[in-house]
């Protein structure tokens, strides 16, 4: 199985997210934000960074790039999309995801080792998790408080949508703990901390974080 | 030539780190009496020709779709400065 990663200009985390792809038994395809083509890939990481330097608003303009013409439709599509970070953010500006992630309310970048709670084992990227299973991995954002109106809030809670919730803390001001969240049909999920850093015991807090690797390459049949 | 000035605040709702990190400031400076501090963004936009309302409902739209995201934020839009050209006030 084929996994696409995209690099944008300031993105920093694409190569580790090719690793993970790699560590978790797929193959890796670079892709580029410039060029209208996935390359046939069965599924898209996109990754953390700084995509043209969080100016603006963080993936404000990454989703305007011309890869995302492609994106965007093969995930309207069912292609298994995941944003993580930077990533997320692209994803909710490019309204594939509903909300937004603003400032940390904290007003710092934070770096830890985040406890995370699986609230939907039934997406694309979290299928071979256990719902309500406890994951540790890397967390590092300036601006990943997830934000949405409250009617927004109760139709993700009440659909399922709400894939990971923070424990242990709430690290940035995320409405209602939201760490992760997914579209109605469980194929794009965005998720503020970084699963492709916890993939190998070599580095990182441990290998939590390679099940959404695993899960995509391995797709139950009863995603939603 | 037009000036077209797009501003874009956090709506009221949205929580401004940012302003109230400039808040603290102006306490800590002993500059007394300010109830809150909301920071945005602003943008100056320099047009050639003639602003119509074709290109002015495109300003709206790069206002709604790039400048702005609507879930958490809000712009207003007005004209700054517009000259006479070729005898028509536009």
């Amino acid at each position: 199985m084929r996994i696409g990663v995209v690099t944008f200009p300031g993105s920093l985390d694409d190569g580790d997210a090719r690793r993970a792809v790699e560590v978790a038994g797929g193959e890796s395809v670079a892709l580029w934000h410039g060029d209208h083509d996935l390359r046939g890939v069965d599924a898209v990481v996109l990754p953390g960074g700084f995509s043209y330097g969080d100016y603006l608003r963080c993936g404000a303009i990454a989703r305007f790039a011309p890869v995302m013409d492609e994106l965007v439709d093969a995930a309207r599509g069912g292609l298994p999309v995941l944003g993580i970070c930077n990533g997320f953010q692209v994803l909710c500006e490019s309204h594939l995801l509903s909300g937004a992630l603003i400032r940390n309310a904290g007003r710092r970048f934070v770096c830890r080792d985040q406890i995370l709670r699986i609230e939907n084992a039934d997406t694309a990227w979290t299928s071979s998790y256990a719902a309500a299973q406890h994951l540790t991995i890397p967390l590092k954002n300036g601006e990943g408080g997830y934000v949405a109106d409250e009617a927004t809030l109760d139709r993700l809670e009440g659909e399922g949508r709400v894939v990971a919730r923070y424990l242990g803390g709430n690290p940035n001001g995320s409405l209602r703990d939201i760490a992760g969240i997914c579209n109605e049909r469980g194929n794009v999920v965005g998720l503020m901390p970084h699963p492709e850093h916890a993939v190998e015991a070599l580095t990182g807090p441990g290998t939590d974080g390679l099940g959404f690797f695993a899960s995509v390459l391995s797709p139950v049949p009863a995603t939603r | 030539m037009a000036r077209v000035v797009i501003d874009v605040m956090l709506k009221s709702e949205i929580l401004d780190p940012q302003g109230k990190a400039v808040h603290g400031a102006l306490d800590r400076l002993g500059y007394a009496g300010v109830v809150d501090v909301r920071q945005g963004k602003r943008f100056e936009i320099e047009l050639d020709g003639v602003l119509d309302d074709a290109r002015l409902a495109d300003i709206h739209r790069l206002a709604e779709s790039l400048l702005s995201n609507p879930v958490i934020e809000d712009y207003r839009v007005h004209v700054e400065t517009v000259h006479v050209e070729d005898g028509v006030d536009v």
